[in-house]
């Protein structure tokens, strides 16, 4: 699943306030109850009871046939052992470390390129943001063809330009295979986070900066004093979207380079969808899944906690 | 049509009209705002123009991108001979997309006014566990969904996929409709329920019409996100008539005996693309407010 489809992830949720009214009605207890009831079974049944079964199945030798088995902590201990693991989480951390910088930069260049209201602005936007809808699969079978080194369009033109000496097969070595397809997602995500960064820069109002331009201060002051300590909370919503989202990545990897070169672009998700659905070692597959849960869940606490410090300090 | 933004409606934001001095600045705006909006849009218009190309042209690199002879569907036809045809593969993108937008819609309408409009036990602890399944993937939890749905019988179909995906798009839709009746004013309810209008007719016809901005925008990420998604399809699609298309395309990608026809990559790229471009400039008003919904606050 792509970053997008993440788009609300709202830093406080906000609870629903505390119910001061008298309670007069006990029916309408109940209808309210009935109005939830669809949303709670769904999430019951398709999220609440998945995720108990996989910290469950993680603990057995679970094959797609025949009878699970218990193993306790077998699993986990081989997965310590696991070297594809690991290989595969440092890889995804690579990924997650490239496309988070090129993708924040980038939307922030975005962003303050067409963040005031000026002519043809919100056109520029739009085009900015169009890569962005459409989907992840068709991003990288587009992105697949434009690598390709017979009919693609990346190495004829590199080849026309002067830069490389004859066609090159950008997807058969790790490096130029890497950075396509980081260079890919930054082409169809940047618009996401230009939005993101851009609504941050918006609520700035507009006084702030006037008075302070009436003091005397230069725009880099401007910039480091009013607009940063300002867009923190959008930056951090970004910061999070953006790691968790390249931490899971799987069909851009899939799809474009399947693994390849020589299995150096297995991401954790694709290695635990090759253990669990290609290999069918189900509880094997469930272990990974909950050290990589495991893994999203601290580093989201440590950039949420690095959010409220900052707005306690505010 | 343009992307704007909510705060843009407003006017007390100065328009930049210092004249005469800002010219050269002018220009590099624009100048830098063309040339960054050509790199954005070229790979699209690159599909697109592609896979008019004949069989001859598409083996060759897009350098002219457009077809140097006459424009040709003959991409389009070869991807329409892969398996059962392009339209049952649109066909099934379309039901699990559809089916997801409806049922989310109705869902998390009902959810939402619950949550919005009523009292009940528990409801701190519901409304949590709904939006708590933003932090964990569900990529994480596939392989016993995988399970429980061959359990209520539905592995391998796409009303399962559409179950599944609306309870992705929950803890988005149910917040948001939430806000979206905690913004109607209580008085007009108040009045409806003294003309005698009470339970499902009242959210129907008296509240529906004022949350319709929220419906819209749920509805539309339901739509984008059900018939973009590839990893849990490919995973629980296992009969090649039930695959969306993402998960065909993969097929078509992997090509006969190794060799790959690109030109019906591109067509198929195309048929994926063109949906979610048409829905997101008709409706970008909604999907740009619930994009911000989360950051600014």
């Amino acid at each position: 699943m792509s970053v997008a489809s993440h788009p609300s992830t709202s830093l406080s949720p906000g609870l629903p306030r505390a119910a001061a009214k008298p309670r007069r009605k006990r029916r309408r207890d109940l209808s309210g109850l009935l109005y939830v009831a669809p949303a709670m079974v769904l999430v019951l049944v398709f999220f609440a009871l998945p995720l108990g079964m996989t910290a469950w199945m993680s603990l057995h030798n679970w094959p797609l046939l025949g009878v699970p088995r218990w193993v306790g902590t077998a699993n986990y201990k081989a997965l310590w052992n696991d070297r594809n693991f690991w290989n595969a989480l440092g890889f995804t951390a690579r990924y997650t470390a490239a496309a988070t910088l090129g993708l924040l930069g980038v939307g922030l260049a975005l962003a303050l390129l067409v963040e005031k209201p000026r002519r043809f602005a919100g056109v520029y936007r739009t085009a900015f943001f169009l890569p962005v809808v459409i989907g992840f699969a068709s991003a990288s079978l587009l992105w697949a063809w434009l690598s390709n080194v017979d009919s693609g369009l990346f190495s004829p033109l590199m080849e026309r330009l002067g830069l490389t000496a004859g066609r090159i097969n950008i997807l058969a070595t790790f490096e130029p295979a890497f950075w396509s397809v980081t260079a890919m997602v930054i082409w169809k995500m940047a618009g996401f986070y230009m939005v993101i960064l851009m609504s941050g820069l918006q609520s700035i109002p507009a006084d702030f900066s006037e008075a302070a331009r009436i003091d005397g201060t230069s725009a880099l002051q401007r910039f480091r004093h009013i607009t940063l300590p300002l867009v923190r909370r959008p930056f951090a919503l970004a910061l999070i979207l953006c790691v968790s989202g390249s931490m899971l990545a799987f069909d851009q990897f899939y799809i474009i380079l399947a693994g390849g070169p020589q299995n150096r672009t297995v991401t954790a998700v694709y290695w635990i969808f090759s253990q669990s659905f290609v290999s069918f070692r189900l509880g094997y597959g469930a272990a990974l899944s909950m050290v990589l849960l495991a893994i999203l869940l601290i580093l989201s606490l440590i950039q949420l906690r690095l959010l409220s410090d900052r707005e306690d300090a505010r | 049509m343009t992307l704007a933004l909510p705060s843009e409606a407003r006017t007390d934001r100065p328009v930049a009209r210092r004249p005469a001095k800002n010219r050269p600045m002018r220009v590099l705006f624009h100048v830098t705002g063309v040339l960054c909006a050509a790199l954005f849009l070229a790979p699209i218009a690159f599909v697109v123009l592609g896979s008019l190309r004949s069989a001859s042209e598409t083996v060759r690199p897009p350098l002219p991108p457009w077809p140097e002879g006459e424009p040709s569907l003959a991409s389009y036809a070869r991807l329409d001979a892969f398996g059962d045809g392009i339209l049952t593969y649109a066909g099934n993108s379309l039901f699990v997309a559809l089916g997801t937008t409806v049922l989310t819609i109705l869902v998390s309408v009902l959810a939402g006014y619950g949550f919005s409009r009523h009292r009940f036990p528990m409801k701190g602890f519901a409304f949590v566990l709904i939006l708590s399944t933003i932090m964990i993937p569900f990529q994480s939890i596939l392989t016993p969904l995988f399970l429980i749905l061959a359990k209520l019988g539905l592995q391998n179909t796409l009303s399962g996929l559409v179950l599944i995906y609306t309870t992705l798009q929950l803890p988005f839709s149910v917040f948001m409709m939430r806000n979206a009746f905690d913004a109607v004013p209580k008085e007009i309810e108040e009045a409806a329920r003294i003309e005698g209008v009470t339970g499902l007719r009242l959210l129907v016809f008296v509240m529906g019409p004022l949350v319709l901005p929220g419906i819209v925008t749920v509805g539309l990420f339901a739509f984008l996100n059900a018939w973009n998604e590839f990893l849990a399809a490919l995973v629980l699609l296992t009969d090649q008539s039930k695959f969306t298309l993402p998960v065909l395309m993969t097929a078509v990608r992997s090509g006969h005996y190794g060799a790959v026809d690109w030109g019906a990559v591109q067509a198929g790229v195309t048929v994926m693309m063109i949906p979610c471009l048409l829905l997101f400039l008709i409706l970008q008003r909604f999907y740009i407010r619930g994009l911000t919904a989360g950051a600014v606050k």
